[in-house]
């Protein structure tokens, strides 16, 4: 199913939440929607998924109007990120709540819901703990359980709110190529809020960056990476070392640094430098000059965290064989391969 | 281990198997008799009765004020959710004075039910609301956690799964609080069946009709007739345990659903 979000707006007493946005989620999707805590990003799944109504623009579910349509009208499937299981119920019964709710000929017989539960568990790889309850399981399992529990009413599309948020590092990393799986196994289209850039860089087809109740950025998330339209995409995706200074005649210019700025009107700017970005240089090409404070190896990269003259911060990141001889305490020399510069 | 075992038979257990053991120096017929006499029976029923019919308004009422403090903003909400505990923090007699003037057939409530032919303070009814008045707290405060728990999440995974507002509390909310309910309910009508204080200013007293088992106790102390005050005491003590059984046995049933 195809979802247009067409200039919606919504606040919360005087606060908006969403300053009219749009955007169109391709049938069979998996969309991120990416932001800083407050960003809008909850509000606009719960928009899309009719727990909210916005006070003005339009919601599509194909070609359908369902701007204010209740949810249990709309067919989602809704994953919470405090899992919001039934717990009087067996993880069957969760599973099966939504079929079981279902009036007269639209509800299936008890054995097609039993076959029906069955495979979804087997599905999310919970397939031998039907009888337990809730409270008998992990958090992942029981986030499984929230996303058999959505998918069992073959919704139009799948909405998950932080859906590994509450979770530990390792479990979330499993459970988000399960996710992904489960994706490409169902092809429900797959909308999910999250402020993890890594999770929305890994999972999603694309990504779509929120700021302030607005969409800044639409795109595949090595797009939203490599080709930022603005200095918060920048700075919020990936790392980034921020410099402030001003533009002349194509030249940024800051306390610590000078960069190429080709096409960028004069005046206050902000520019950006990634760490991975960032060379040992010999002295008289350098552009940087920093004093290093701690060398971490971590892996196949150095990591060095040091100081400019004027204070600020600098992280760089090395491939360890072209590291050379670090020492913490030592001057370094570095120049920018790439950097951003945008007018602030 | 051992400190708390002490503790708990100086305070609890010791007093206890003293009443037991005054009761049981009359005959098992004299026994009886103090036990099951008319006038302690219509005791017990109009205690037990008063108690049952108090902490089942107290069950209704208690869950819609434990919703509306929890779900709802309002104005004075914190003066509200004081006034909930005051019956458990005042005087029971002041309790008792205040309820009585109020619903005696002169009072401020009782003069609107009087030209009805309604009378309320010292008859049965007036024991009912004296009771509910101290058993409400039990009920809001037992709710309300689990409640605060129940988060507005699992409502609206009900509804995204295509419950209407009905299946949703009927098949969702009511079976979450259900434990507590019944634990909140079965406090307070324990509180209630043992409650004095309140009561005896509203009940009337009357013998065979608004005497409450407590007050029976006392009048027959004051009637130094201490193996009938203990007889009375035994069969509530006994009625008492079997409450509390059945309140742990509730809470374990909930424990059992987990957190």
């Amino acid at each position: 199913m195809t979802i247009s979000i067409r200039s919606v707006e919504k606040t919360f007493g005087r606060y908006p939440a969403l300053n009219g946005v749009s955007l169109e989620i391709a049938d069979g999707e998996l969309l991120a929607l990416l932001g800083p805590s407050g960003s809008g990003k909850t509000t606009l799944l719960r928009v899309i998924a009719g727990l909210e109504f916005p006070e003005k623009g339009q919601i599509l579910y194909g070609d359908q109007d369902m701007t204010y349509t209740s949810a249990a009208a709309r067919r989602v499937g809704f994953v919470f990120q405090q899992y919001a299981l039934f717990r009087h119920m067996t993880v069957a019964k969760n599973v099966a709540f939504g079929l079981d709710v279902r009036k007269g000929q639209a509800k299936p017989s008890k054995s097609e819901i039993t076959a029906r539960v069955d495979e979804l568990l087997k599905l999310v790889e919970l397939g031998e703990l039907g009888k337990r309850y809730p409270a008998q399981l992990s958090g992942g399992q029981r986030q499984r359980v929230a996303l058999a529990r959505a998918l069992a009413v073959n919704p139009s599309v799948l909405l998950l709110d932080e859906p590994f948020g509450a979770l530990d590092a390792t479990v979330r990393k499993s459970l988000r190529k399960e996710l992904r799986r489960i994706h490409d196994a169902t092809g429900v289209t797959t909308i999910f809020v999250t402020h993890d850039q890594e999770e929305a860089l890994e999972l999603a087809d694309r990504v779509a960056i929120l700021n302030k109740g607005a969409i800044e950025q639409v795109g595949a998330p090595h797009e939203v990476h490599d080709n930022p339209v603005g200095a918060f995409v920048c700075g919020f995706v990936g790392e980034s070392n921020r410099f402030e200074g001003a533009v002349k005649g194509g030249r940024f210019q800051s306390a610590d640094i000078a960069l190429p700025a080709p096409g960028v009107t004069d005046g206050a700017a902000v520019a950006f430098v990634r760490p991975h970005e960032l060379v040992v240089a010999p002295a008289d090409q350098s552009n940087l000059n920093i004093v290093t404070e701690r060398i971490a190896p971590q892996g196949a990269v150095v990591r060095v965290d040091g100081a400019t003259a004027s204070g600020q911060r600098i992280e760089a990141a090395f491939a360890r064989q072209n590291a050379g001889d670090l020492q913490p305490g030592a001057k370094l020399s570095l120049a920018a391969d790439r950097s951003y510069v945008f007018s602030a | 281990m051992g400190v708390t075992l002490t503790i708990l038979s100086l305070i609890v257990l010791i007093p206890l198997s003293a009443v037991a053991l005054k009761a049981s120096e009359q005959t098992f017929p004299e026994f009886l008799q103090a036990a099951f006499n008319e006038r302690a029976l219509t005791a017990y029923r109009l205690s037990f009765g008063a108690a049952f019919i108090a902490a089942i308004i107290n069950g209704v009422f208690g869950v819609l004020t434990a919703w509306a403090l929890i779900r709802y903003q309002f104005p004075f909400k914190s003066l509200v959710n004081g006034i909930i505990d005051l019956p458990f923090a005042l005087p029971t007699a002041v309790a008792g004075i205040a309820l009585a003037t109020l619903y005696a057939p002169n009072g401020w409530i009782g003069a609107l039910f009087a030209p009805a032919g309604i009378k309320i303070a010292y008859t049965p009814l007036g024991v009912v609301i004296a009771l509910t008045f101290i058993g409400l707290p039990f009920v809001v405060r037992t709710l309300e956690p689990v409640m605060r728990d129940l988060a507005a999440d699992v409502e609206e995974a009900a509804a995204s799964l295509g419950a209407n507002r009905f299946d949703t509390i009927l098949r969702v909310i009511l079976p979450a609080l259900g434990p507590a309910w019944l634990t909140g309910i079965a406090l307070a009508f324990a509180r209630a069946v043992g409650e004095y204080g309140s009561v005896i200013f509203i009940a009337g007293n009357m013998p065979y009709k608004s005497e409450i088992a407590p007050l029976l106790i006392t009048i027959e102390l004051e009637q130094y007739d201490y193996a009938g005050a203990a007889t009375i005491a035994v069969v509530m003590l006994a009625v008492s345990f079997l409450m509390l059984f059945v309140i742990n046995a509730i809470q374990a049933w909930a424990r059992r659903l987990g957190q």
